[in-house]
């Protein structure tokens, strides 16, 4: 295996050794901690009175605009990010092309906020 | 050759990874409760006025391990309701997200877990994958306050994941890589203005950048100001609220560690990393670094951590928790605007000169 996909290896036992020590420790809090489920102990926490309705109720999502432009500006990231590595090498013709590509991102900005959509609805 | 070349050369591959993956529960664990007891317990109760722990151990000490001793006999308690299978699933995967983060932090000039190419990127990638968790936890509880707790954290974790990322480009830009040995390189063996007593620490070259991050990284923790997704007044412990016994401690554990992570790549991106300035011991390239800075190398790392950490709950006792639009407002219509301004700027100044 190449030393590049043995780094990325490392990376899924870290993510196993989570899963293990945790599953450890609640193994070990399983011999420990009592049991003693009652009806009322299973209720849904809701100040104290009886749960009205469904524990999954109808939520406004209020920021799924936002959601959408997070895309768009997470992709932005991408592309910025290999350039601005190379910077250097590009000079001032990398640059002038990066003011057009950001101009363009913020353009788009400015027509969410006049748009109203970056207000919490 | 060195000591950490030579065990790279003499062990075998799955004795490699152990000593990684111990290395790595040090990394994480190690930082979260020296944070807890130092800050959460003592700087806090400080600066209001009281004692803190006194009882286990000298000045409360041992009080890590009374409370984990505590939780350990707590009561595991489902909501009849609540979709079993992914609610205790929720907090091993925001453990998880931790161990991830920390694979990239490099402590010393050969004492790294895996040294990536592209290692800023990764991090950055892999630190979302908490929302994941943290929106699993609100929706598999079935309780109203989750739900809500889930979606705002979710909605405050995307808006500001973006100034960080962009705080974190004006970086690579001076650094001119995305590897982060390659940063830390880049800022100790800089000068400014041809002085290079202090490096080029990118904290002073990059200050806007670095206050933009260390906002962005506050919000990422949930810390106050931005406690909202567990806005006890609003909301009981938001998407915690069901957790009990020792799975809400594990959301605790990931909370602190992950914040001790946040502190050291910050302190990487920002303050040179584990290194001090090459000028002062005439080293000049990764390679002429002494091998004593492998032993030294985590110490320091962990001093400039603390130094952050401190900043960050300095921070989170002194203001009063945001209002949630307040939040959403901050980031879009302030964050976001001055670090592509930052970014354009760092990259006038790094062509013009």
């Amino acid at each position: 295996m190449s030393p590049f996909l043995r780094s990325y290896l490392t990376v899924v036992w870290f993510g196993l050794a989570a899963f293990l020590v945790a599953s450890l420790l609640l193994g070990i809090s399983a011999l420990l901690r009592p049991n003693n489920p009652t009806p009322e102990k299973l209720l849904s926490y809701e100040s104290g009175v009886d749960p009205v309705g469904d524990g999954w109720s109808q939520s406004q999502i209020r920021y799924y605009v936002f959601a959408l432009l997070f895309v768009i500006f997470d992709v932005e990231a991408v592309f910025i990010f290999p350039w601005a590595t190379q910077l250097e090498r590009y000079g001032g013709f990398g640059l002038i092309e990066m003011a057009v590509f950001v101009a363009i991102l913020v353009l788009g900005l400015v027509y969410a906020w006049r748009k109203g959509v970056l207000r919490w609805v | 050759m060195n000591t950490v070349s030579l065990i790279i050369a003499e062990v075998p591959y799955w004795g490699q990874s152990l000593l990684r993956v111990l290395g790595g529960l040090v990394a994480v664990l190690l930082p979260a409760g020296t944070i807890v007891y130092l800050f959460l317990f003592k700087m806090m109760s400080f600066m209001q006025s009281r004692l803190g722990p006194m009882e286990a151990g000298p000045y409360g000490s041992m009080q890590l391990f009374a409370e984990v001793g505590k939780w350990l006999q707590k009561e595991d308690i489902y909501p009849a309701r609540a979709d079993k299978f992914i609610f205790k699933l929720a907090p091993l995967i925001v453990l998880a997200s931790t161990f991830l983060l920390v694979v990239v932090v490099p402590f010393g000039p050969d004492a790294w877990f895996t040294n990536f190419e592209a290692g800023i990127f990764y991090a950055l990638a892999v630190s979302s994958i908490s929302v994941l968790g943290i929106l699993i936890a609100g929706w598999s509880s079935a309780n109203k306050y989750s739900l809500l707790g889930g979606l705002r954290a979710a909605g405050q974790l995307i808006a500001y994941e973006l100034p960080m990322v962009l705080a974190v480009i004006g970086v690579v830009i001076q650094a001119g890589t995305m590897n982060l040995q390659g940063i830390v390189l880049a800022q100790n063996s800089g000068s400014m203005f041809g002085f290079d007593g202090l490096g080029n620490p990118y904290v002073l070259t990059q200050f806007v950048g670095f206050v933009i991050f260390m906002i962005s990284v506050q919000a990422e923790l949930t810390q106050a100001p931005f406690d909202m997704p567990v806005a006890e007044s609003e909301l009981v412990s938001g998407y915690m609220t069901e957790y009990s016994g020792f799975r809400f401690l594990i959301f605790f554990i990931g909370e602190f560690a992950t914040a001790g992570v946040f502190a050291m790549i910050a302190s990487v991106l920002f303050l040179g990393g584990w290194a001090v300035p090459f000028s002062w011991f005439g080293w000049t390239t990764m390679d002429s670094v002494d091998n004593w800075m492998n032993l030294a190398g985590p110490l320091i790392l962990f001093t400039k951590m603390m130094v952050i950490m401190f900043l960050v709950m300095w921070v989170r006792f002194s203001y009063p928790r945001l209002r949630e639009d307040q939040l959403q407002r901050f980031a879009w219509k302030v964050l976001i605007p001055i670090s592509l301004v930052n970014i354009m700027l760092t990259a006038i100044l790094k062509v013009a000169f």
